[in-house]
This record gives C-alpha cells, structure tokens and sequence, in this order.
C-alpha cells in the first residue's frame, strides 16, 4: 500500500507545517522576547515599526500588537480567552464596555508611575485599567452649507428641535454604531432618564435621520460628500482629520464641531491577568503614557492623549475644539442600563 | 470493497481532519460555553427572537428566488449562445460577488435605496446573482444537444423543451444554486445592517448583537444554534432532495454553444446588456467616487497605516492562492469521499461541509480564539486567515465537483481497476483529469470567496497582513476626501482584479478542454 | 488456468450467484451463454475481483485470488458499454494497462495491438469521434494490449449492428487465437457464442446449467429448458 504510506508521509508533513506555523509557549522567566497587545483594529492597524521603537530599545522586548476586530470583538476574545490570554496588554477598552471585563475581572490591577499625568475624570478608581487616551463624540457641520444658507450653527440640543434644522440631521443607530450609542448617553446626560426620551421625540417629529453605522453617516448622508445633512454625528478629531486627508492641501478645515451633544469616550490599556509577564506588560502600558507615544497619538489614531503634558500637533490646535463639558457616564451605570436605554429608545423611534 | 479500507481511510481523514479541527471543534467549544447556561426563558426575549428568526428565513427565501428571476436572462444566453464578449460578461457578472458589502451599502443609499427590506432584498440579488449565473451555465452549456432535439422532433415548442427537458436536467445546478444562495442570505451580516436599519435583524445580526455589544453569549450562543438548525435542516432537505433527483446522464466532453442567429441575437444582446448594465449601476457610483488621479497614485504611497493601502493587494492575492490551494485540494479529496460511499455517514460529512457558509463570522471568530489554542497556539498565525477563507470556500468545490464525479460510470473506474490501476492510480488517472474542469469552477469560486471575504478576516487579521476589503474598511474609517476616494479607487482595484482573475480561470479552462 | 469454485454472490443482500463453478484450461475460449439476468456479468465482475464473494473460491493455477484486488490479477475485462476513457485519446485508452504496469517501449506494443484490431494510425483520435464499430476494437485492444492471463469479454459485440456483428465476430475470434489467450465470453446470442467459443457455458437464474461444446449439449440437454434455449 504504497500511496498510503505516501498520504501518511504528506498528513504528517502537513501537521508539521502547520505547528511550524505556532508562536510555541512561552519560557516561564522574568523577562519576555515579546509582548502581545490585543487592540481593536483602528488602533492595530496605524502601528508601525516606529510606534514601539524605543521601547524595544530600552528593554529589548519586542511588541507585537493582535486586531481583535471592533472594540466589542476585542474586548469579548479576551473575555473568552482569560484561561489561555491571546495577548499580555489589552488595548482600546471604553467605558461602554469596561464593567464587563472588570466583571469578568480579566485585568491585574497596575499603578502606572505616570498615573498623576492624568486628569482625575478620566482614571477608573481601583487601577485595574490605564486611561491612554479620549476622544469626544461629536455633532460636525459643512461649513460650506452653512455659510452659503446664512443658517447659524446650532449651540445646543434644544435648538436641533427647531424647524430649521428639520431634515438636515443624521446620527448613528444606537444598537449598531459606537458613536450611536455615545450620543444616545450624551442626551441621557444632558436630560436626564426622565426627558431624554422627549428630546428624541420631537427630533423623530421634525425628521431627524437614523443610519447604522459612521460611515454611512458621513460619506452618504453629509452634504460634504453630497448628502442631504450638513449635521452629522462624529467626532471632534474629525475636522483635523479632513485637513490632513485632503485631496488638495486646504488652509482650513471644511467642517466643524458643534460643543453641544458631545461624548467623551475614554480608552484604557490593561495587564491581562493570564499574562506571564506581569512587570514587563505594566512597563509597556507606562510606556504607552509616556509623552513620546503620547504625542503620536492625535495623528495617528485620531484621538486625544490622556497625558496633559503631551502637546497637541497645530493640526488639531487650528481645527478643533476641546468640549469643557462633554458628557460622561459611569461604566456601572452603562452596563446596568444600556440594553434597556436602546430599548426605549427604539419604541420612541421605530415604535 | 475491504481492501480500500486504509487508502480510503487515507483519503478521507485530511478532510475530515481539516474540517474536524477548523470547524467542528472551535464550533462545538464557542457554543458549549455560551450553552452553559442557556437563558431561553428571559421576558421579551422570545417575541424578538421569532420575529428575528421569521425575517431571517422569509427574507433569504424571497432573495434566493429574486436572485433566480433576475440571473434567469443572463444564466440563458452564457449557457446557450457563443458570442463575443461572453467570457468577459460572466468575469463581470461575478465582480458583485466580491464587493465589500460597506462599498455596496454605501452605493445603494447613494442610489436612493432608502433603508427598507426592498434595498436588502436588491443587494442580495445584486451579490449573488454571480452565483446562480456561474453555477447552472456550467451544466447547462455541456447539455447533450441531441436530448433537446429528440424533444424538437417529437413536437416541443422551445418552452416545452426548456420546461420539460433543460429544467429537469438542470435540477442538480439549479439546487445547488438555490442552497449556497439561499445560504448566503440566511446568514446575511452587512447588507441587513446596512440598508434594513435596526427593524429588519437577521440571525446573523442578533448573534452579533448580543454577542458582541450586549455580552450575552448564552442567548447569542442559543440564537447561533438556532441558526445553525436552520441551516442544517436546509441543508438536510437539500441533500436528500439531490439523492432522489439525481439521474445519472453523461455530459457532453465540451461545452454545446452555438453562435446566436436571428431573433436570438437581440435576445442575447438584450439579456446581457440588460443584465451587466442593472449590475453595473452601483458599481458606476463607485467608479465615479473614484475618479481622480491622485486617489489611485495614493494607493501607492498614503502611510497611515503599515505599508502602502496597495500592499493590501499583495496580502490579498496571497492568501487568495493559499485558500485557494485549500479548498480546492481538500474540497476534491472531500467529493471523492462523497461520492465513494453513499449512506448516511456520507450524507453527514457532505452536510457538516457546508455548514460553515451558514454559521455567522462572530461564531467561526470568537471559536478559534477559544479553541485553536491546542496543541499548538494558532491564534495569531497568518495562516487562520486562509484557513477561514477556505473553509468557506471547500462547499463550492464540493458542490461544483460532486455532480461531475456521480456522472463518471462506475464502469470507467473498474476498467482502469482491472488494467492494474491501483485505486490511487485510478483516482488520478480517472477522477481527477475529469473533474478539473468542475474543480477549476470551484477554485475559482475560492479565489473570489477569499478576495472578497471581510466578516472572518476582520477577526483574525493581523494589522500588516490587512486584505483588500479590510483595507477599504479602515480607509473608509477615517474622516476626508481622500480617505472616501482611496476606498473607492481601492473597490474598484478589487473590481478589475476579480474581473480579471475569473477572466484568467475561464481561459484556462478552456485551454485545458483541448486535453479532454 | 482458472477455477471458480462454488462462488455464491450477493449484492444488497439479493443473491445474484449462486453455486457457481467454472473451469478454464489455459488457451481455452469459454462461451457463457444465458438471458439476460442471469448473471453472466456478475459472474466475470467475480472473476475480476469487482465484487465480494459470499462464499467459494476463485483460483488461479491452483493459487487463490480471493484477497488480490483487480488491479493485482492481471486479467483483462472488455466491458459491455466499453467504457473508453472519455479524456484519453485512442493511444491513451489502449496504453493504459501498459502505463499502469510500466511496461518498456509503449508506443510500439499500443501500435501493434492497433494492428491486431485493424485500427491502425488509430492513435491520435479522440474516443467521441470514433463510430460504434470502432469503439468496440479500441476496446478490445486496450483489453488485450497488456497481454493478460484471462481475457473477459462482456457482450463484446451487443450493441452493433447485424453486419457489423458478423464481421467483428470473425475479427475478434482471429486475433483471440492468434494470441492464444485464455478467454470467456459472455453473450446472449447462441450464434455469437458457438462462433466465438471453443465451450459454452449455459447459465440461468444465477447458475450454471451446463457445460459442454454445443454438439454435446445440443445431444444431451441438462433439462428442458436448456434443450429449448439453445435449439
């Protein structure tokens, strides 16, 4: 049986190719040769040789960053992986999704020696995640529109309701789209469980427009990209980003943020618990706070650095704007609530 | 047959192995855990899920059907006729196909679909028409002409002949079709979230939903079994279905076209043109949105994410190879098997390879995470990304293969038997060279599979090894004008490389006839 | 020579053989001759080792070949539809069982066994362009090609027409006793069997009735059935 041997041989050949393929498990000592984050994709994807170069530098380990999918998919992977950990960090967690990791306690607790770089409003009390950086949801308008239809540029949710701003809004669906949800929070916040609901009554009334998910949002319906709303929901970093992802160079930025209806969404990084290499992991997550990486981070992630001493690039300094206030629930409080929150809002919308 | 026992078992065991390891485990470890508690019971909780579970099967049904209607036209001229242009308009037909379905969303809310079950119900048309078109041509272009005029001669009007002869013999295509359609649309991610808003959740929707964003996995886990039962019980009656209508005909050697004359010039002019141009229209939007210069000379050298957006080509066409050398090898190794033996052990292993075309990303994702940690760690290995695409892909090479191996008499395998042809020998020297075409079909099929796949990959992708739809995500992730034009200029990339590698295929295929 | 010896055969639990012996001295021409359903086929797929015995031996030279499979016994079987390999040319078809015992100097023995069936420059052709006729002699060709211990030819010539049959009956006997084979034919026809036969075989209902050359048979006929069957 000649070509059963041969079979044999090439099953054989092929296991071993495959375990060619494993990383292996790690030698149990001090020090690693490399780490692994799991970070969502839009923060795995702009990585690149620089971004851990002087880490790797100083403590000779090398840092291999995991896409683990959306913030939702990242944050489960780990959930469902804390016996046998993919990564030894984990990257990108927001407060909509924090109560469940810490819940399924899947972090060790780690006291970054930058931690007083931080403003206060941004840490999670017990140290169990490292805040790297926030972004602000937030409504953006045409400029162009708003300038050739002498329209004003709304200052607060209140005045959305208005019959001239009927019809030239689109947000995000809260069930399907994180900036639909922030903004869902937002108006929580800002009326409170009892009126919040009316708010989006009256927006249902005067047409405001639902689409699932950003893209949609802003490359469909916003009349920059010839759409019928010159009100989008995004994001603060989002004028920046026009400049620098222009298709001629541009002075100014075609869009603005309106300050009111923002979101503050932070984003922590955190000691895995099944990780190894407990010291070595909480070192790479102070590098991650440290001014270096932190000043990469606006132009590269398009979100703001947790650490006041990081300077902003002019690019965000000219575009943008900073809200005082944004909005900003306590993770208990999202996790207890959101799956009925969307609920309502849903009956109040679709119903 | 005893003595096949070891080389049969040989034979079998890769795929099994393959399909046990990638897909059945992980599966069974994703969904034991969400099981563990199983939280059927909660208040409301069963209300949602039938409305889910009946738009979930309501939809695919009338999709699969609409997609039959609307490749009807182009299906007949492609099988019928030989004309200019013919192998270029089945390439373009199967551009659809692979289009990330964000690109697709995008151009049909650009196209005035405003979010309601008509603009679902149009884009899955728009998707798979591609594989109604491909799948029953095949069967139909090799026909036995002389079938169709005994029925001439004995009195058939052409619709008598094509409703009495063709469709019948087709019925083994025509299944086919109607079951990975029908598949592709039960399961349907994107498209529903799309254009059908929160109202229209498909199963595959709700899984995500509670998996992902709402954390609980039991009820995603119960909604993914749910799921899985549907698409088992499709597939049960389907396969049934293809035992009891299986009639064994030889197929002609070539393909049986003739050049149109007459009337059927202007039918074949106007089922094509019709067709491609209703395919055309969401494409050309996004060909419009890319049109300027610097978006394509971009491609080339826009660094904000590793390497270049045009890298993404390079790791494209690579694991499209890989998968397709997968698929194809382990999905012809996996027909033989099939076909080998009838009974239901067979009818079982057919059916658990199909399965992965109805089970959701999110399951297939988060299972090799939990699982594929043993016996050695190949959680972040390059090689997942292949692995899933091929998975998805081994159904079409099984499904394009086994109707060609059930038409070789069994008598053309014992003759090279008695020759002295071991039964290694007579697989080679028999089954292989006759299924090559039908294999060339279904490698081509898992190259496009794995061009166009983005639910699986965005789970398991590395960030520099991003593939082209992945890379449109991202561009499309960021705010400016540039980010919008680069996606577009990248989609239509994706286009003309589709087109031209199903291009490439058919001609290959059609070199090799001359071997026949 | 071969010996079957009591072979029964059942397929799907349907006994098909029943009790079957047969014996074929080397360089004898075996006719088995028997309606339609009455086993001849199942009986050389046996003897090919295409199908299991329930029961009984098959030997060759006093040697049983019970456990080797077909590719191992070196018999020839021409089958019934002939089936040709549809992908194979005419010389591809006739080499095969040269090809799969890796025999030297191909080309030549395809050639000549082309000859021996008057085909001669045959090789190139496509297997769909040939004419029924033609068909049956690259059958028989590659069936003898290999030059095998037995040869089994199953209804070599049922499907060709009556003009065509009386000239491949003579054809196919000449280049049978030419190359001195060992043979069983198995036919329907009586005509075709005592043409091409030194002995006929009668089989009904999955048994073998009788044995004999036809002026024995014809003289002491087993049973009333046989009497009226060949007469």
């Amino acid at each position: 049986m000649r070509h059963t041997r041969q079979l044999t041989a090439l099953i054989v050949a092929l296991a071993i190719a495959v375990a060619g393929c494993g990383d292996g498990e790690p030698e149990q000592t001090g020090t690693p040769e490399t780490l692994t984050i799991l970070a969502h994709d839009s923060f795995a994807d702009a990585v690149n040789d620089e971004t851990f170069a002087t880490f790797m530098e100083e403590t000779g380990i090398a840092v291999e960053v995991l896409g683990g999918g959306d913030a939702g998919s990242m944050v489960n992977q780990a959930v469902l992986t804390k016996d046998n950990p993919l990564a030894d960090v984990l990257f990108g967690i927001d407060d909509t999704f924090l109560s469940r990791a810490i819940e399924e306690e899947i972090f060790v607790v780690h006291e970054s020696s930058l931690i007083d770089v931080v403003p206060e409003s941004l840490r999670e009390p017990e140290n169990r995640v490292t805040p790297i950086d926030y972004g602000d949801v937030c409504f953006n308008y045409d400029k162009e529109y708003f300038a050739d239809s002498g329209l004003d540029v709304p200052a607060d949710l209140d005045e959305l309701t208005a019959d001239r701003y009927a019809g030239l809004i689109t947000v995000e669906h809260p069930a399907t789209s994180s900036p639909g949800l922030a903004f869902m929070l937002a108006t929580i916040e800002q009326f409170g469980e009892d009126g919040w609901l009316d708010w989006w009554g009256e927006m249902k009334q005067s047409g405001i427009n639902v689409v699932s998910d950003w893209e949609t949002a802003y490359y469909t319906d916003f009349t920059r990209y010839g759409g019928e709303s010159p009100i989008v929901m995004s994001y603060a970093s989002s004028p920046p980003a026009e400049v620098i992802f222009a298709e001629e160079p541009l002075d100014e930025a075609p869009t603005g943020v309106i300050e009111a209806g923002c979101y503050r969404q932070t984003e922590y990084a955190g000691v895995l618990s099944g990780t190894d290499y407990t010291k070595s992991a909480g070192e790479l997550v102070d590098f991650m706070l440290s001014v270096e990486f932190q000043e990469r981070i606006p132009e590269t992630w398009f979100v703001f650095p947790a650490n006041q001493e990081a300077e902003l690039p002019q690019t965000f300094v000219e575009h943008t704007i900073i809200p005082d206030d944004p909005a900003d629930l306590a993770p208990e409080l999202i996790a207890e609530n959101r799956d009925a929150w969307i609920d309502e809002w849903i009956a109040v919308m679709e119903g | 047959m005893r003595r096949l026992r070891w080389g049969w078992v040989a034979v079998a065991a890769i795929p099994m192995v393959f399909i046990g390891y990638f897909f059945v485990y992980p599966l069974v470890r994703i969904l034991g855990l969400g099981l563990s508690e199983l939280s059927i019971g909660a208040s409301g909780v069963e209300e949602r899920l039938f409305r889910v579970g009946w738009f979930t099967v309501w939809q695919a049904v009338v999709s699969t059907i609409l997609t039959f209607l609307a490749a009807a036209p182009l299906t007949w001229a492609v099988s019928t006729f030989q004309f200019r242009g013919r192998r270029v308009a089945m390439a373009l037909a199967t551009v659809p196909f692979v289009m990330p379905t964000i690109v697709v969303g995008a151009a049909f809310v650009a196209l005035g679909f405003d979010e309601s079950v008509v603009a679902i119900l149009a884009a899955h048309v728009f998707f798979n028409v591609a594989v109604v078109v491909r799948t029953v041509s095949t069967l139909w272009s090799r026909i036995d002409p002389r079938i169709l005029d005994a029925g001439r001669v004995l009195g058939a009007s052409n619709w008598q002949v094509f409703r009495t002869l063709t469709l019948p013999l087709l019925r083994p295509a025509l299944a086919a079709a109607a079951s990975i359609v029908f598949l592709f649309t039960f399961t349907s991610f994107g498209v529903v979230l799309i254009l059908g808003g929160f109202q229209y959740a498909t199963l595959e929707v709700e899984i995500y939903r509670q998996a992902v964003d709402l954390f609980d996995l039991p009820l995603a886990a119960t909604l993914a079994v749910v799921q899985l039962v549907g698409v088992s019980g499709a597939l049960y009656w389907y396969s049934r279905y293809q035992e009891r209508t299986a009639v064994a005909w030889t197929l002609e050697r070539g393909t049986n076209l003739r050049r149109p004359r007459g009337r059927a010039k202007w039918g074949v002019a106007t089922a094509v043109i019709g067709s491609l141009g209703l395919l055309a229209i969401p494409l050309g939007v996004l060909v419009g949105r890319s049109l300027s210069a610097s978006f394509y000379r971009d491609l080339f050298s826009d660094d904000r994410v590793i390497g270049t957006p045009i890298a993404s080509v390079g790791n494209s066409l690579l694991f499209a190879i890989i998968a397709m050398v997968l698929a194809t090898s382990i999905g012809v190794l996996a027909a033989t098997v099939i076909t080998e033996r009838s009974g239901s052990l067979s009818r079982w292993f057919d059916l658990t390879l199909m399965l992965p075309l109805g089970t959701s990303a999110v399951t297939i994702g988060f299972g090799f995470m939990v699982a594929l940690d043993w016996p050695v760690d190949l959680r972040g290995s390059y090689w997942l990304v292949p692995i899933a695409h091929a998975l998805v892909a081994i159904p079409f090479v099984v499904r394009s293969t086994v109707p060609t191996l059930r038409s070789v008499p069994a008598e053309t395998r014992e003759a090279a038997a008695v020759l002295g042809a071991s039964p290694f020998r007579v697989w080679r020297e028999v089954d292989l060279p006759l299924i090559t075409r039908a294999g060339l079909i279904g490698a081509g099929f898992a190259f496009v599979i794995s061009l166009g796949e983005f639910g699986a990959t965005s789970f398991i992708a590395r960030p520099n090894t991003a593939t082209i739809p992945t890379m449109i995500f991202r561009l499309l992730g960021q705010p400016g004008a540039s980010s919008l034009g680069m996606a577009m200029a990248l989609s239509v990339v994706l286009a003309a490389l589709t087109a031209g590698v199903v291009l490439t295929i058919d001609r290959a295929r059609f070199g090799e006839l001359g071997s026949f | 020579m071969l010996s079957v010896d009591r072979v029964d055969v059942a397929i799907d639990s349907k006994r098909i053989l029943e009790d079957v012996s047969l014996h074929v001295a080397d360089g004898e021409i075996v006719a088995i001759l028997g309606p339609s359903g009455s086993g001849k086929s199942t009986l050389l797929r046996a003897i090919a080792g295409l199908v299991d015995l329930a029961d009984g031996d098959v030997r060759w030279d006093g040697q049983t070949i019970v456990g080797t499979p077909p590719h191992r016994r070196y018999f020839g079987l021409m089958f019934q539809g002939y089936a040709l390999f549809p992908h194979m040319t005419v010389a591809g078809n006739v080499g095969f069982g040269l090809r799969m015992g890796r025999a030297d100097d191909i080309d030549r023995r395809v050639s000549e066994a082309l000859s021996w069936v008057g085909l001669d420059g045959f090789g190139p052709r496509q297997i769909d362009s040939l004419s029924g006729g033609e068909q049956q002699r690259v059958a028989l060709a590659r069936t003898l090609a290999p030059e095998p211990r037995l040869v089994m030819l199953d209804e070599p010539l049922g499907a060709l027409d009556r003009n065509l049959r009386q000239q491949l009956v003579t054809d196919t006997r000449a280049v049978l006793e030419d190359r001195e084979v060992t043979a069983i034919v198995v036919t329907h026809d009586r005509e075709e069997a005592v043409a091409l036969s030194d002995r006929l075989a009668l089989m009904r209902g999955g048994t073998i009735v009788q044995t004999g050359r036809l002026e024995e048979i014809l003289e002491t006929p087993a049973d009333d059935w046989v009497e009226n069957f060949i007469s």
